[in-house]
């Protein structure tokens, strides 16, 4: 009786480790399932969703023109402090004061990659980019400006 | 007279020092992390060892503090949700999820039902995604290599999902107060879909390779118990408490979003040991697959956000608001001032009272058990340390 049980557990336990086995020779067999691949060393294999969070970006379109006003509701909604904007004042050709930016300063180290201030944009002039190798020598490089020189706002956005 | 109160006092000294001394002539103290791999994190263990029998474990916190309730005080109600992610980031989704449900209650708010079924949604595929980490992270622990690239290879799956409509893969910050951040991708249901059918096969397969495993069996066995009474003194939930047959599923007893129109098992089991804990699990992501698939092909139609005031104030009051994570359940408790920041800020986290079981479930063992016990309780550090 201890004998047959002492058997039937060494035939159960051999047993239980072929049928792990067997998997594991699957795969050993089975080249196309293998699914690991290297780092995408070329940008055209690396297609990335358009939503994929990777750094802010201010849209310009061919005449240097963005759509931000400068009302500061992405700085107020940012947790970190990432965001900093300088804001100055145009003259308009009536001579009006209008309020517009001057500089959009984006700390990138800070960063956590949230979206609260692309969501609290009310004109949609920032948006996230896709671009995710940020490692730089120099610190300094992370902090970035973010309205290209001599860009100003495009017609028509209050 | 003087001389019996000197001895009495000595006597009473050296009983409360042989009380809390633990190490004896002989003993062993070694200590296990704060970086070592098989804590998965920067926890650190004291343990005193007689020969390779575990007398004690210490575990030491404080590693990773970053003092996330005190830095939610000053952030507002919109702000602070995307910090619980950083808390247990294995479950992140879930954690966004009870800090979206405390705020709402708070500014009693609805809302839509499609919001609602897209978080169940996230949820579950969260909490899938979380306990297929730990069962490749878990099998590495005792020592089998192969499982970890299974899941991995799961996972990726399901990250993909999440980075197409969410945005990001761990950190999602995809609940706001009011809803989601964004709608579904359009792609989302076929991807999910196929998910399903993939990972149905593949669970089979972690069957086949791990579970039936006799090595792996005889590792887990008998090793580590909880009973009952221990594990609700202890204040253990989610797979921990559920293995020792305790019932704490907050989905089924406090449902809350479309959880109570949903048809799926609240797994209890009564071993109390390793592989209680382990079969729990298992069967869990089972049934967040019956949960998919039963609410994959009904989302209703209809706005993914409610609309909500530029800036969001709490009545005066105290709100708490609870969900069940992959490890437990999470408790979100705010006490408002009426003001736009939160006065103060409490968080439950569940990895932290499962953890304060581990000195009574290793007492007794070898070492080599430790790893198995710290791998079935599935501890995220930074969820326990906050
Ligand atoms: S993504 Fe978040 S952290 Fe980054 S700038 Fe926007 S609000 Fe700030
Ligand atoms: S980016 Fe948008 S939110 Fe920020 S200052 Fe410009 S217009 Fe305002």
């Amino acid at each position: 009786m201890f004998l047959k049980k002492y058997l039937s557990d060494i035939f159960s336990a051999v047993a239980s480790l072929l049928k792990g086995m067997r998997m594991t020779g699957y795969y050993f067999t089975h080249r196309k399932e293998i699914i690991t691949q290297n780092y995408p060393d070329n940008p055209e294999l690396m297609k990335l969703p358009e939503r994929f969070r990777g750094e802010v970006v201010m849209p310009h379109d061919e005449n240097n023109e963005h759509a931000c006003t400068g009302c500061t509701a992405c700085e107020l909604a940012c947790p970190n402090a990432t965001i900093k904007i300088i804001t100055k004042f145009d003259i308009s050709p009536d001579g009006k004061k209008k309020k517009a930016l001057d500089t959009f300063i984006y700390h990138l180290e800070l960063c956590t990659m949230c979206n609260l201030c692309v969501v609290a944009c009310p004109t949609d002039a920032i948006k996230m980019a896709q671009n995710f190798e940020h490692s730089v020598f120099d610190r300094s490089k992370l902090t970035k400006k973010l309205n290209a020189p001599g860009s100003k706002i495009r017609e028509g956005i209050e | 007279m003087l001389k019996i109160l000197n001895t009495n006092h000595s006597q009473l000294t050296t009983h409360m020092f042989e009380e809390v001394a633990t190490t004896t002539e002989g003993d062993l103290v070694i200590n296990v992390g704060p970086q070592h791999p098989s804590t998965h994190g920067v926890l650190h263990l004291l343990i005193t060892l007689s020969g390779e029998t575990i007398k004690n474990v210490e575990p030491h916190l404080g590693y990773i503090h970053r003092s996330i309730e005190k830095m939610c005080e000053s952030l507002s109600y919109r702000q602070f949700i995307y910090v619980t992610s950083r808390m247990d980031y294995l479950s992140s989704h879930i954690n966004n999820h009870g800090c979206a449900l405390c705020v709402e209650k708070g500014l009693q708010i609805e809302i839509t039902p499609r919001a609602r079924v897209i978080r169940v949604l996230m949820d579950e595929l969260t909490r899938l995604a979380s306990h297929q980490l730990w069962w490749g992270a878990m099998a590495m622990d005792v020592g089998a290599l192969t499982p970890f690239f299974h899941a991995f290879r799961e996972r990726e799956a399901i990250n993909d999902i999440m980075e197409e409509t969410c945005g990001a893969r761990l950190t999602m910050n995809y609940i706001v107060p009011g809803g989601v951040m964004f709608d579904l991708h359009p792609n989302f249901q076929n991807r999910v879909k196929e998910f399903i059918r993939f990972f149905k096969t593949k669970i089979d397969e972690y069957d086949d390779l791990v579970t039936g495993n006799i090595i792996f069996q005889s590792r887990m066995k008998r090793v580590g118990y909880l009973s009952k009474e221990d594990a609700i003194s202890y204040g253990c939930t989610g797979p921990t408490a559920r293995a020792s047959g305790v019932s704490c599923d907050i989905r089924k007893l406090y449902p809350y979003e479309v959880y109570g129109n949903l048809k799926f098992d609240e797994i209890i089991e009564t071993g109390g040991d390793c592989f209680s804990r382990y079969l729990v699990r298992m069967q869990e992501m089972r049934q967040s697959l019956s949960i998919i698939e039963q609410l994959i092909d009904n989302i209703p139609d209809g706005e993914f956000q409610t609309k909500t005031k530029a800036v969001l104030k709490l009545p005066k009051g105290e709100f708490y608001s609870r969900v069940e994570t992959a490890r437990g359940e999470f408790g979100v408790y705010i006490i408002s001032e009426g003001g736009t920041t939160p006065y103060r800020i409490k968080f439950r986290s569940p990895g932290f009272s499962n953890l304060s079981a581990l000195n009574h479930m290793a007492k007794g063992h070898k070492i080599g058990d430790l790893v198995a016990i710290m791998g079935t309780l599935d501890l995220v550090i930074p969820d326990i340390d906050r």
